[in-house]
Formats: structure tokens, C-alpha cells, sequence
């Protein structure tokens, strides 16, 4: 007969507040099997787990259920003081009386009634749970980032410098990501690509950094410690090895007039390129789609005058497979693009503004290139369509930010301070101009932000309206914004020669696949989400991946590298250890019932099953047998709820298990 | 709470199997957010919803349930890659069962909650609990098992044809 003991959490008042805690005890007191039901204010706390291991000696417990808040927060705690007490740690479960009972429900008779049910479901399950043991797994002390911007650096630097190897994979064929677009950084005005260039070098250079550029991840599996990642390292057209980045190929190449992406289609590149002078690494690439070699077979000018005999026509794909232990996702952002409605999305376009059909309506990204030293104006901002340099400037905010008519209901949390930066720069490059700011709220949490905005009103002439604009119209050469000023209570009307959009921070386009190839989860905006909002922020529900930077939200520059050195020191805690414990609920099989059907084979995702054959004395084939190989096992069980005849069963999750649950209910 | 003297006032007994990945933890999103929800539902968490056998459900109709729900991660973002796939073509033919037999399908739904999505949970939750509130209580199971209990009384004929035979 098992002795279980139960002890219910009042959580201070969380619980207890809405769930007669002391009735709850009593009541499960009364149901077979249970040696103790008490309940104490918190369960968590020092004193609270000292209860737990007394009782556990005193009463001589066998299985223990904590009634508390969700496993996933505490279930470690607990599970790690009934094993100091000498209980087998999966013979304590948590029923979930906060989250799904007391949070939730106002009613006290109800929700003591409810709670009474979850703790008594719960010391039937427990009842019924073995004895696990600990499944211990080598750790393979190498990480892998997704993602070569400020977040994906910072994490590589801090993870190779504290003595392990990282594999780099970047997107894009150089690091850098938004971070080297941009002009000059708020809050103190420094340059962004003097701060940047230096940490993409140190990458560059760092012995134990593997940087694959160009490259996307294909394919991930395996488990904490033990991931294997395919890469797929796109045909760069040069070879990385030879090439010795001396840049006669661009200088060469015929096809000069494709838009340049990264100075946001202001200037022009050639077929064969290198996307920005700084690029790590130094190698340019052929855009297949654009060079004549490609699209008619009759050019051929860069290999011809390659010294090195870099450039290569015939490279293909390589997929490249790569053992790590633990995985940053640093993928980043996009800018949200309102020329059109995004497609797929739910979320409606900004038509009214006129971006992409009026020139010098643009967005903050494109005003960064403008204002950039190394842009395609060299610094200069000038109006792209007559490259005159304008004198009325009108800058708005949220555009696509906590829109929730257009679908978009977060604070983008960087547009109020660049903004703020951009009217500053603006008034530093043309002395005798005006900006006007449309803003709905001016956001300015953070050091010495405020201070920062304030300069750009106090110092800097900024005219601040607190309205929104309703549409924008050319007028002749000029663009006519009209708003409304709520502060005073008018319409106003603008005159203005330049329109800045502050557009919506999203995350990239195809971070939901990537999640998926991951396995880790995102919210409706793609968003990837951290396993706890306050207290775990930057891992993964999935153990062993972590995320840095603004692919797990709208971030500025300083949170993005704190995060991703939070990031960093997870993985260097993870790899502290030669070995880790792995959550032994792996699924086992009953060999006399087995009848070697192989169902189970088809429905595992992991290819964790293997054929065992089953002889008798003299050695002949009786029959085989299913055999599940707990290495590999991810524990979901789909395999138990297909086979015909009943002969796998999951720990923790046995067919009896269940149907003594809902017998309880 | 239903107005008092309706035809259906009664409270519904619900039970939940939701993967512990996504609807688990959107149901503790739900919590920690302190959204509230109808007290009639019961979870039961399962490592993903491609563990989770048909024959629970028929299991907890039977135990009285008013109405069931499953619930896991959406379609693509399933933690063990495709046990969600699994479950949905599993259960698209336990529906078709179901309705064959005689249940009204009203009364099982199935839906993705990601762990992201407390209001969905809460949405989800709510809606069932109303609907069945409305249809009144799972009677079906009950009656079948009511009637293979013997009440304890001679009422029938054959009964007391039987009794009979044993006085003698």
C-alpha cells in the first residue's frame, strides 16, 4: 500500500484566497492511499520543503503530490527535495491548483471543489508512477547561432571566449545584420558601424568561431546536449578559400544597375557584390538572378579576371552537418513594409501613407542609409526622388505599432528614441530645416533616454504633435501630411519636402519555420516565446535552445546584447557539465504483447524504434518484437496510443495512469 | 452563471487533454494573466496530443463528462514534430465514429492553443462550457449504465419468474 503524502500550498494568499486550502487537505485526507494531507503557506519556500523532507522520514512516505502552483514552474523544486529525502524524484507530481484553479475562478465553493479534484486526479496518478531512473546523456560542448546581428555576435564572442566552439550561421552573405545599417546610435550619438565593424572582425577572427555566411539551417534534431544541425551553405558562386577579396571582379562586372538592398534600394550594385564595404567576410557573391553569366551563358568578365581563380560558375548547395550541444536563436526583425498588405498576414496595409508610390515618403531604415557616412549619399540627406536636401521634414510615428485596427497591437519600443535621434541628425546635417514629429505617446524608458528625447526638443527644434496623420497626398514637389494636433484640438496641415515612417518592428519573415524546425513556439506575431516571462527569459520551453535579440520581441541595441549574453552564460552553464540528466520518460515495450506489427515505427518522429528478435533456448526465432531506444525516445507517446495491442507504454502516462484520472474525476 | 429556472440549469462537468507544450502552458498563461473561465473544466495534461487514445474520451463521456475537449499545439508547431498530426487524423475518424454511434458531436471539440494564447484558452473553454450547458447533461452513457445495474427491486416478469424458481 503506497503512503502518499499531500501537501497543499496557500501560496500566501494566491491560493489560498479563492481555494478553502484546510478543506482541500481534509478532503483529500480521506481518499486511499494517503498517509498525510496538510497544508502550510509556502510550499516553495526553505521552511516549506523542510516540512516536506520531515514528513517524508517521519511518515515514511512513498509518493508525494505537492498541490501548488503549474509544474513548470516548480516541479524541479520539488521533485529535487523528495530526492534529497530519498524518494525516487518521479514519484512527486504537482497538482496545479494556482494557474488553472485559483488565478482563474472567483467562486470560492467552486473552486475549492475544482481543486479538490485536481489534487485527488493528481494522487491517483501518483499512485501509479514507477520509480525512474536518471537517464544521463554526454554533452557535446559546442553551440550553434542563428543569426549574425548584434545579438548573434555578442552570444558567439561570449560562448567562444569563455573557451568553446561556436558554429555562426548567417543568413545573409555578410554579419552584421540591422545594426550595420545604421547611422549613429541613440543614446549617446555614436557611430554605428565604429562600434560594429570591430565585433564582426573579432568574429571573423576568433579560432574557435566557424562562420557560415550565406547559410540557412535546414534541418535540426536531437535533444539538449546532442543536437545534430544540417546547414545548407548556398552557392556563393566564389570560392571562400581562394578568394582574396581584392574587389577586381565588382569593379569588372557589366551588370551595374540592381537596387542594393542593404542601403534599402537607394544605390545600385553590380551582379557580383559584396553588400557593403565593411562585410565580414570579405568575399563577394553572384546574384544568380541578375548576372548574365546565368541568365544567357554569354559574360564570364569576373572569372576572367580573378586572379586567384576564386570565382566558379558550377558551385552548387552544400549541406553541412554540425554536432552542437546548445542553440542560440538570434534572428532578428523586419521592418514592417507598408507598401502593400503583407501577404498571408492578418495584418492590413498602410495605402493611406503612400509608401512605395510617393518617393520621399520612406522609412526609418531608408533615413538611416540617408544619414549614413557610408551610404549612398555619403551622409548627405538629400530627397530621393530630386536629390534636393529637404526643408520641412515630417517624421511619424507607430506607424504599424499599437495599430490594433491594423492588426498590430504592440509598442515597436524602439521608434520613439530613433526618431528622436533621427530629428537630432537631421538638424545636425541641414542647419536651417524644420521636423515635426506625429506621436501618439513619447516612450522613453531607459538610461539617459529621456534626457536624449528631451535634447531633441529643448536642443535640437523638434516640433513635437501629439496626433496621428490620417493621409498624405503630393501636392506639386511637395507632400501635404494632414493630421490632427489633440493636444490643442486642430487640424493641422504640413507642407513638408521628406516624409519619415517609424515602421513596426516584426520578426523575419520565416520565423515560424524556423520555429518549427526548431521546435520551439511563437506566439500569433511569430514572436518566438521564452519559457517564462520574468524568470527564464531568454530560454526556450525546449531545453537546450535560447534566444537573444529581437526575434524574441521589439528590442533596442543595449537589451540585445544584454540578452544575448544571457543568453551566452546559459549555454556556458549548460556546458559546465560533462554530463546531463535528461527526463527519463521514454516510452518502454511489453515484449509478450507485442506482435511485431511496427505501427509504432511509422508514427515515430524520431526513429526511436528498432526490431528485436525474441528466441527461444535452442535459439530459433519465436518472434520480433518492437524495441524502443531510450537515447533517442523524445517521450511523446504517439506510439502508445497506436498500437492495436496496447504493448508500449510511456512512464509516467500509462493507459492505467489516465484511466485512473478520469475514474477520479 | 445561467439564470435560475432554465430548462438547462445545470453545471456541466468538462475534461480537458491538452498537451503539456502548448495548451498546458496556455492554460498557464491564462492563469497568470488572471483571465477568468467557467470552474466545470478538468485538465489532463499528456506529453502531446498524439498519446492521447480515443478510448479516453469514450472513458470520460462515460465517467459522466458533458463534454470533452483536446487541445495541443497548432498544426506545424508540434514539440515532438508531428504528434499533433498524428492526433488530428486520428480524431477525424473517431469523429465519424461517434457521430455513427450516436453522440452528438456538439459535445467533443477539438481545437490548437498554443502557449501564447490565454485568451484563446479562455475563449475555447467558455464557449464549450455555454454549449453544453445549453444541450443539458451527457444522459446517454448514464442510461446504458443504468441500465445493466439491477435497482435492487422484482420489476420485471422475467425477474420474478426467476425468484420464483429459486424459492422453490
Amino acid at each position: 500500500m503506497s503512503r502518499i503524502g499531500v501537501f497543499v500550498c496557500h501560496c500566501g494568499e494566491n491560493i489560498s484566497r479563492t481555494v478553502d486550502v484546510e478543506r482541500v487537505a481534509a478532503e483529500v485526507g480521506k481518499l486511499p492511499g494517503v498517509a498525510l494531507a496538510t497544508d502550510y503557506k509556502y510550499m516553495c519556500s526553505d521552511p516549506g520543503q523542510g516540512l516536506l523532507k520531515k514528513a517524508i522520514a517521519e511518515q515514511r512516505l512513498s509518493h508525494v503530490v505537492v498541490a501548488a502552483c503549474s509544474p513548470r514552474m516548480h516541479e524541479r523544486t520539488f521533485r529535487k527535495a523528495v530526492e534529497s529525502a530519498g524518494i525516487n524524484p518521479f514519484l512527486c507530481e504537482m497538482a496545479n491548483i494556482r494557474e488553472h484553479c485559483s488565478w482563474v475562478h472567483d467562486n470560492r465553493e467552486e473552486a475549492t471543489e475544482k481543486a479538490i479534484e485536481i489534487v485527488g486526479m493528481m494522487v491517483e496518478r501518483v499512485k501509479r508512477n514507477r520509480a525512474l531512473p536518471a537517464i544521463t546523456v554526454p554533452v557535446t560542448k559546442r553551440s550553434l547561432i542563428i543569426g549574425g546581428g548584434i545579438a548573434g555576435i555578442q552570444a558567439a564572442l561570449d560562448i567562444a571566449d569563455a573557451g568553446h566552439e561556436v558554429v555562426l550561421v548567417e543568413r545573409e552573405p555578410s554579419i552584421g545584420g540591422h545594426m550595420a545599417q545604421l547611422s549613429e546610435t541613440f543614446p549617446t550619438l555614436d557611430c554605428s558601424q565604429c562600434i560594429m565593424t570591430p565585433r564582426m572582425v573579432d568574429v571573423a577572427n576568433h579560432p574557435r568561431i566557424t562562420l557560415h555566411s550565406y547559410s540557412e539551417v535546414e534541418h535540426v534534431e536531437g535533444y539538449i546536449g546532442n543536437f545534430q544541425v544540417t546547414i545548407r551553405k548556398k552557392a556563393r558562386s566564389v570560392d571562400e578559400k581562394k578568394c582574396t577579396g581584392c574587389g577586381v571582379c565588382i569593379e569588372k562586372c557589366p551588370i551595374r544597375k540592381i537596387p542594393n538592398k542593404f542601403d534599402c534600394n537607394l544605390g545600385m550594385r553590380p551582379a557580383i557584390y559584396i553588400p557593403f564595404p565593411q562585410a565580414v567576410p570579405n568575399t563577394p557573391v553572384i546574384d544568380r538572378e541578375s548576372c548574365a553569366m546565368f541568365k544567357s551563358g554569354k559574360c564570364g568578365l569576373c572569372k576572367k579576371v580573378c586572379g586567384p581563380g576564386a570565382v566558379d560558375y558550377e558551385q552548387e548547395d552544400r549541406l553541412i552537418v554540425e554536432p552542437v550541444g546548445a542553440i542560440v536563436v538570434a534572428t532578428g526583425f523586419d521592418l514592417y513594409d507598408i507598401t502593400e498588405k503583407p501577404k498571408g498576414s492578418q495584418i492590413k496595409g498602410y495605402g493611406e501613407f503612400g509608401h512605395g508610390r510617393i518617393p520621399d515618403v520612406i522609412d526609418g531604415m531608408t533615413f538611416e542609409r540617408l544619414a549614413s557616412a557610408s551610404g549612398p549619399t555619403g551622409g548627405r540627406i538629400l530627397r530621393p526622388s530630386d536629390g534636393r536636401e529637404p526643408k520641412q521634414i515630417v517624421f511619424i510615428q507607430c506607424v504599424g505599432s499599437r495599430a490594433r485596427e491594423k492588426g498590430i497591437s504592440y509598442c515597436s519600443k524602439v521608434c520613439c528614441m530613433y526618431t528622436a535621434k533621427q530629428t537630432m541628425l537631421y538638424h545636425h546635417k541641414v542647419h536651417d530645416g524644420q521636423a515635426y514629429v506625429f506621436f501618439m505617446d513619447a516612450r522613453t524608458p531607459g538610461k539617459s533616454y529621456d534626457e536624449f528625447w528631451r535634447r531633441s526638443i529643448e536642443e535640437e527644434e523638434a516640433v513635437y504633435i501629439r496626433g496621428m496623420v490620417s493621409r498624405l497626398y503630393q501636392k506639386g514637389d511637395k507632400i501635404v501630411v494632414m493630421g490632427s494636433d489633440i493636444a490643442v484640438g486642430v487640424q493641422v496641415e504640413i507642407e513638408a519636402d521628406m516624409v519619415v515612417l517609424a515602421t513596426a518592428v516584426q520578426p523575419r519573415s520565416g520565423a515560424d519555420i524556423l520555429a518549427q524546425k526548431l521546435g520551439i513556439s511563437y506566439d500569433k506575431y511569430h514572436f518566438y516565446s521564452e519559457a517564462h516571462a520574468k524568470l527564464r527569459p531568454v530560454e526556450c520551453a525546449t531545453a537546450g535552445i535560447y534566444l537573444a535579440g529581437a526575434c524574441q520581441g521589439p528590442k533596442d541595441i543595449p537589451d540585445t546584447v544584454s540578452q544575448a549574453s544571457a543568453a551566452a552564460a546559459k549555454v556556458m552553464t549548460l556546458f559546465a557539465r560533462e554530463k546531463l540528466e535528461r527526463e527519463p520518460i521514454v516510452a518502454r515495450v511489453r515484449e509478450a504483447g507485442c506482435v511485431g506489427c511496427f505501427y509504432c515505427r511509422k508514427v515515430c518522429a524520431y526513429g526511436a524504434i528498432e526490431e528485436k528478435e525474441i528466441r527461444d533456448r535452442q535459439g530459433n526465432l519465436i518472434k520480433v518484437v518492437a524495441y524502443v531506444n531510450p537515447g533517442v525516445c523524445g517521450g511523446c507517446g504517439t506510439c502508445q496510443a497506436t498500437c492495436p495491442s496496447k504493448s508500449v507504454e510511456l512512464d509516467g502516462y500509462t493507459d492505467e495512469q489516465i484511466v485512473a484520472m478520469i475514474e477520479a474525476l | 452563471m445561467s439564470t435560475p429556472g432554465t430548462k438547462h440549469d445545470f453545471e456541466p462537468k468538462i475534461i480537458a487533454f491538452v498537451c503539456t507544450w502548448c495548451t498546458y502552458a496556455g492554460a498557464d498563461l491564462a492563469g497568470t494573466s488572471r483571465m477568468q473561465y467557467p470552474a466545470n473544466v478538468r485538465l489532463l495534461k499528456f506529453p502531446c496530443t498524439g498519446r492521447i487514445d480515443p478510448i479516453f474520451i469514450l472513458k470520460a463521456f462515460q465517467q459522466g463528462a458533458d463534454g470533452v475537449l483536446v487541445s495541443g499545439c497548432h498544426p506545424g508547431d508540434c514539440h515532438y514534430i508531428a504528434g499533433n498530426f498524428h492526433a488530428r487524423r486520428r480524431f477525424a475518424a473517431f469523429r465519424k465514429l461517434l457521430e455513427f454511434v450516436g453522440v452528438d458531436l456538439n459535445r467533443l471539440q477539438f481545437s490548437w492553443v498554443s502557449a501564447a494564447e490565454g485568451g484563446k484558452w479562455v475563449e475555447v473553454v467558455t464557449e464549450l462550457t455555454e454549449r453544453v450547458r445549453c444541450m443539458g447533461p451527457m444522459l446517454e452513457f448514464k442510461e446504458l449504465a443504468l441500465e445493466e445495474q439491477w435497482s435492487g427491486k422484482l420489476d420485471s416478469l422475467e425477474l420474478q419468474e426467476a425468484y420464483n424458481q429459486i424459492q422453490v
